[in-house]
């Protein structure tokens, strides 16, 4: 299945969607308008089975506009297919997250605000999640610089009281979900 | 030493050696290490093999990896050390009682290897104090047992 | 004595314990013995490998990716390379394939015998690790054969292999191989039906299908939940379509099942490096034949001068990659290790980035431990086979 004919069976459950295909050498790559992410995805996954989001991850293509791109590569179990999602992202652009149709994107997109600043409206929980917690910039984008100058911490910033704590865990809480 | 003793107390068949306090206790500590399991990366792998099957460092007798840093006197920083996690492992030096060393295994614990980068401090130096580094990328658990023995060597020189 | 009121406990497991396989880090909240809540802190190994891949040369991002999942090594760069391949539409010659796969699945082996001595020991069969850091230690002497080193030898390049296979090869991995079978069986004699092992992990850390897909795992995890999704069935590569294995499942999805698609795993790794091993030749091709990015062999680099100027090209400026991206997915020990390329055209790679298998684990473990007893959290941590440099990269 290439990218037209994913194309030609999304558009008609995404009503108001403009997609692009890409090209691509591997597998069929589709380009998403920001808004209309989170019902690509849906109908993706409801109508024409993929059932799994193997990755969300993010380039930045620094002197362009717009700035980056996100990609979520797709995983069909039952047709056996893969594909390639591209939404182009303003360098203070924002996306929705698609934590409501794939849990497993909490970490991922975790990880892309983690690392580019990109910001996912709607997440439940978009905290550092590889740097420390009071780390400044985001170390993946293209302008920050890969070594650095500071000195290595000691322990002192990485108590949290006890009343930060338990909201933590207030906040956390995450539900049994079978 | 039943029978009646007419020698007064100078057998020289008698098993003693003479010796200082000091050096007894050092040999003590040199010859009973007990490292921490503190394994962060690659290396603790390799430090695994040290303990298992071929290599067994038992024969060193630094066999006894503790869970508790309060039970151990060796820190063994195996692997790199991200900023993130320096300040666990300075607690973790910090909660080990005295006297305590630290052996740095492989490139990345002793000068940051091959991640010269944001992410991993160079060198676990800037944190704890290092006795003995081991180089590698990872070292051959016989390279880490060489560092055992260098530690050793150097616990027995070592004033008390 | 309902109302008697009680108060939930808060424990911090890690960074540093003995039984999170690393530096994981997690908060539970207890209640009696029950798991309320759990929440793991990854990023304590967090090396920023990607970051610095960009600034390398393509073929030099190989070592670098050998050290994200260190117990997998081969995998990572088996994913790299072929992503790099796909972008210069390279196609390897058989016999490097063959190599690559029989590499691959000694390497699936001796992850799987690390996880299988880290589970026992932390489960409480602590000779586990004795036995199984054993055999794999005579896998690491494959390794030190072919590249000199035990644990990364960057064997696996860009467009091909490093160097030949060396002398001894075949009869030192046959010898391991015909070696191994009885050794399953003694680490299934030790544990498959052990009471004690099974009272601990049967009925424990359920994950099904669905749940697992829900997750983003694919890979042992789903297939002892049910699922048959394994990439060198799904999506081919290095010729994995010509070989006769089965896919281990189980149906259960709990700790055990894990377990037994494992073990099962490793006795079907050994049938495909068999074949393998069988179609290698001592000697041949070991690398493709482009010039742009396999160095000429030495002695027309010391005879002609065509092939010397070749030779110093690509060892001081590497090559160029076309312009683009490309995803290629291996199957790891650990599940589904996928490499996302992308390059500007130039001799370097503009962004690189690892599909995590144990990222998508850790991230999953609080859905599966939560209402069980805390006891279960180190048997089912140790059966998601989590690598945390894997996880943080």
């Amino acid at each position: 299945m290439d990218a037209q004919a994913i194309i030609d069976s999304l558009s008609p459950l995404v009503p108001g969607a403009s997609f692009e295909a890409a090209p691509s050498v591997d597998f069929a790559t589709v380009y998403v308008p920001a808004e209309q992410v989170v019902a690509t995805c849906q109908a993706l996954r409801d109508s024409l089975g993929f059932e799994v989001l193997a990755e969300v991850t993010c380039a930045d293509y620094l002197p362009r506009a717009p700035r980056y791109e996100v990609v979520y590569h797709l995983l069909s179990v039952s047709k056996r297919l893969r594909l390639r999602l591209k939404v182009r992202v303003a360098a203070d652009g924002t996306l929705a997250t698609v934590q409501g149709v794939y849990p497993s994107a909490g970490w991922l997109e975790r990880e892309v605000w983690d690392m580019f600043g990109i910001v996912f409206d709607g997440h439940n929980d978009l905290r550092r999640l590889l740097m420390p917690e009071d780390w400044e910039g985001h170390p993946q984008r293209k302008d920050y610089p890969v070594q650095i100058q500071k000195a290595a911490q000691t322990y002192a910033p990485l108590e949290v009281s006890q009343e930060q704590f338990q909201a933590n865990l207030v906040r956390d809480r995450v539900t049994r979900t079978h | 030493m039943a029978q009646a003793d007419h020698t007064h107390g100078l057998d020289h068949e008698l098993p003693i050696l003479t010796s200082t306090v000091e050096k007894v206790v050092q040999w003590a500590r040199q010859s009973a290490i007990w490292p921490a399991q503190f394994g962060l990366a690659c290396c603790a792998i390799e430090m695994m093999a040290m303990v298992a099957s071929r290599y067994d460092v038992a024969r060193f007798g630094a066999e006894v990896f503790r869970g508790s840093p309060r039970q151990s006197d060796l820190m063994i920083v195996a692997g790199r050390l991200s900023r993130k996690m320096a300040p666990a492992m300075r607690r973790v030096y910090d909660q080990m009682p005295e006297p305590k060393w630290v052996i740095s295994m492989g490139a990345c614990a002793s000068v940051g290897g091959v991640f010269d980068n944001y992410a991993i401090v160079q060198g676990v130096d800037q944190v704890v104090p290092v006795d003995v580094f081991v180089p590698g990328c990872p070292p051959r658990p016989e390279s880490l047992i060489y560092g055992i023995v260098q530690l050793q060597q150097k616990i027995a020189r070592s004033r008390m | 004595m309902s109302d008697i009121r009680t108060e939930t406990m808060t424990v911090n497991m890690g960074p540093q314990h003995p039984s999170t396989h690393g530096v994981l880090r997690l908060v539970l909240e207890l209640d009696g013995e029950v798991i309320q809540s759990v929440i793991p802190t990854i990023g304590y190994l967090h090396t920023g490998i990607e970051k610095t891949a960009e600034q390398k040369k393509w073929q030099q991002v190989i070592p670098l990716v050998e050290r994200m999942d260190y117990l997998a090594a081969q995998s990572n760069s088996l994913a790299y390379a072929l992503s790099v391949e796909k972008l210069l539409g390279l196609e390897m010659p058989q016999r490097v394939k063959d190599i690559r796969v029989l590499i691959a699945e000694l390497q699936r082996i001796a992850s799987h015998l690390i996880w299988i001595g880290t589970h026992g020991l932390e489960i409480g069969a602590v000779s586990m690790l004795f036995y199984a850091v054993r055999e794999r230690e005579l896998l690491l002497n494959i390794n030190e054969l072919i590249a000199g080193f035990r644990f990364f030898p960057s064997y696996i390049r860009i467009g091909g292999l490093r160097e030949d296979l060396p002398r001894g090869f075949h009869a030192q991995v046959q010898e391991f191989l015909d070696r191994f079978p009885a050794k399953i069986d003694e680490f299934e004699g030790l544990l498959t039906k052990n009471d004690m092992y099974r009272r601990r992990t049967e009925g424990v850390g359920f994950i099904t299908k669905e749940h697992a897909y829900a997750w983003g795992l694919v890979g042992p995890i789903a297939r002892a939940g049910g699922s048959d999704y394994d990439v060198r069935k799904y999506f081919p590569y290095s010729g994995y379509e010509t070989y006769d294995f089965k896919v281990p499942i189980a149906t259960e999805g709990d700790v055990y099942a894990r377990y037994r698609v494992r073990v099962a795993e490793m006795r079907e790794s050994l049938k495909i490096a068999k074949q393998a091993l069988d179609r290698i030749s001592p000697t041949g091709v070991f690398a493709c034949n482009d010039t742009r990015v396999v160095p000429p062999p030495k002695d027309k680099v010391y005879s002609e001068m065509e092939a010397l100027i070749q030779h110093f090209l690509i060892y001081s400026q590497g090559f160029t990659v076309p312009a683009g991206e490309a995803y290629v997915p291996v199957e790891g020990p650990r599940g589904e290790h996928g490499c996302y390329i992308v390059s500007d055209g130039t001799n370097r790679p503009w962004r690189v980035k690892m599909r995590a298998p144990s990222f998508m684990a850790i991230q999953a473990l609080p859905t599966v431990v939560q209402g069980g007893l805390i006891a279960d959290v180190v048997a089912v941590i140790g059966s998601t086979d989590v690598v945390m440099g894997d996880c943080d990269r």
